[in-house]
């Protein structure tokens, strides 16, 4: 079977498997949902309005005919209300999104364009000093964790500069690019960070694998000049492996960076993951957790398939 | 194994790794032994958010606490966590790759597929979701990281014992009569101690991070027990007068992440060598 096929083929096979644990695990949850869902004037109810109220949520039902009735649900979009917000959770999933697919494309702009040319320019003068100096600066990179870099970026933004993050309201990009920007630029600068090391790291592996290759000596023995062979036609290669990791960052990043924006206190998916599971509300911590990782899966897929379009021997059956 | 450490010291990034793993495992015992300079979680009224001086080297807290001690105790809770899951989610990984490897077909690809159900979610959300389900603590986040990273230990044993299970070696063996488990034990679990090696070092720099960060998301160690996560969220709201409670618990976090980084890097070259060339 083809390397394409396989993977459409276990895509939905995934899927259900995430929507059953997804399922499960909510349900593991110590206490009865009515509990969860009223919190203490649940012991208020009587008997009767106890089981009213579980015929009402089919949460009197068998645990198959309830998952069944669920990823009916899901097939229509419907992830349940919220009991925080009194609101569908794909309506509240939806509103936070914007602002996380948002972070994650700029901090993935931010990791490429650093990261590319120092992986190249490390490459290139392999061994040398400035090879090593990139080589720290990315292990450094990687070694520091995004809530570390996002307080000291806070202390030296307010201490040193007198800029205080605006944090609390959000302004989306649609209402005032520019404002949004400036609150988007450091947590993006935050998340990036990691992600630009890790870029400059396989894509300098990457460009020396391809530089030793041997149409890089055809190229160079026919008169083509340093730039030429670095730029035309090494780092096309080169880049397929940066592709992959970018895809599957990426699909982190659209988890919604739960830490980074709790740092900065943006309203994203990762800080409703955050609130959600502090608030008890299940219906929420079910819908996003799911949203969160058909993304990451999708993500995951559509790079897989890119991998194939950018590498034929994949398609072919070999490397 | 005492070749393995002597290339280690011999490699230039794997000698400082090794080094700042040393004096942090020092740091956590000689804190364990209660032998820190002053009592970490002693409360000193009078010697509130001092900077750092003769007395407290690295300063107090809000409640007159001594960070240095404090980050000695918050060393050894991490490492403890660290540890224990890295070895739960070794264990497991390496017995379900080992086994879907094995037997092959049916089970291989039921355990391989649950596995890629694991993978499907960002670690720390499947950790937040674990914590959901059994409540925020030290044994939930050695639990939820061990969880987290089982499918990867799992993938780094099952490809390499689906090539070594077809080698001649293998058939010898059970040509001569051995068991299951002797092979899978003897012939199969110990060519593999070279790829576990490397994942087992960068597997802790993930977990020192995964445990850090949820300890600073307050899901993790619960006050009044220090650790390096849970001190740097304390000093959010006192960066401004307090600086030290960031930098020194964000400095640990980031220095212990990198002994553990380099010391992976370093035991990549050594035990695969094709690689050396190109390991940044």
């Amino acid at each position: 079977m083809s390397y394409v096929a396989q993977r459409l083929l276990t895509f939905p096979l995934i899927l259900l498997g995430v929507s059953i644990l997804v399922f499960v695990a909510i349900r593991m949850i110590p206490g009865d949902a009515i509990t969860a869902m009223l919190g203490t004037e649940a012991g208020l109810l009587t008997p009767a309005q106890r089981a009213s109220l579980a015929a009402y949520f089919g949460i009197d039902q068998p645990v198959t005919t309830q998952y069944f009735r669920w990823a009916a649900g899901l097939l229509h979009g419907d992830l349940g209300i919220s009991a925080t917000y009194g609101k569908p959770v794909l309506q509240i999933i939806l509103d936070r999104f914007p602002l996380t697919l948002e972070l994650a494309l700029l901090s993935m702009l931010i990791a490429l364009l650093t990261g590319i040319p120092l992986g190249v320019l490390a490459a290139t003068r392999n061994e040398r000093p400035s090879d090593l100096m990139v080589r720290i600066l990315a292990m450094l990179g990687q070694s520091t964790p995004s809530f570390v870099l996002g307080l000291l970026i806070i202390y030296l933004l307010s201490v040193w500069f007198g800029i205080v993050p605006t944090m609390g309201t959000f302004t989306p990009l649609n209402v005032d690019p520019l404002a949004n920007l400036g609150q988007m630029i450091f947590p993006a600068i935050t998340l990036g960070f990691a992600f630009a090391a890790s870029v400059t790291r396989i894509s300098r592996s990457a460009m020396l694998d391809v530089l030793s290759d041997d149409y890089i000596r055809t190229a160079r023995s026919k008169g083509a000049s340093q730039r030429s062979v670095v730029w035309g036609h090494a780092l096309p290669n080169a880049l397929i492996p940066v592709v992959t990791l970018s895809g599957v960052e990426f699909g982190y990043l659209l988890g919604g960076a739960v830490i980074v924006e709790q740092v900065f206190a943006l309203p994203g998916l990762g800080r409703l993951v955050l609130d959600a599971i502090s608030q008890r509300d299940y219906a929420l911590v079910q819908g996003t957790v799911l949203f969160i990782a058909m993304n990451f899966l999708i993500v995951n897929l559509i790079v897989d398939l890119l991998y194939v379009v950018l590498d034929p021997r994949i398609r072919l059956g070999g490397k | 194994m005492m070749r393995l450490l002597a290339a280690l010291f011999r490699h230039p990034s794997g000698r400082i790794g090794a080094a700042i793993i040393l004096v942090y495992l020092v740091a956590a015992l000689l804190g364990a032994l209660g032998l820190t300079p002053h009592n970490a979680l002693k409360q000193f009224p009078l010697d509130r958010l001092k900077p750092p001086n003769a007395t407290y080297w690295l300063g107090t807290d809000l409640l007159g606490r001594d960070t240095f001690s404090r980050l000695m105790l918050g060393i050894g809770q991490s490492f403890v966590v660290a540890f224990a899951s890295v070895a739960g989610a070794t264990l497991a990984g390496t017995v379900i790759g080992l086994l879907a490897a094995w037997w092959g077909s049916l089970w291989d690809g039921v355990l391989m597929r649950i596995m890629d159900v694991l993978l499907a979610f960002p670690a720390i959300l499947l950790a937040l979701l674990i914590i959901a389900i059994v409540g925020p603590g030290t044994f939930t986040s050695v639990a939820a990281i061990a969880i987290v990273y089982t499918p990867i230990f799992a993938r780094v044993v099952r490809g390499p014992a689906l090539s070594l299970k077809r080698r001649d070696f293998v058939d010898a063996a059970r040509t001569f009569g051995s068991s299951e488990r002797y092979i899978l034990t003897r012939h199969l679990l110990l060519n593999l101690v070279a790829p576990l090696t490397v994942q087992v070092t960068l597997a802790l720099a993930w977990a020192l991070l995964t445990e850090a960060g949820l300890s600073f998301l307050g899901l993790g160690t619960q006050p009044p027990a220090p650790s390096l996560g849970l001190m740097l969220s304390e000093s959010k709201n006192l960066m401004q007068h307090a600086p030290w409670l960031m930098f020194f618990p964000g400095l640990t976090i980031m220095v212990g992440i990198l002994g553990f980084n380099l010391t992976g890097d370093a035991l990549r070259d050594i035990l695969d060598p094709r690689t050396e060339r190109r390991t940044a």
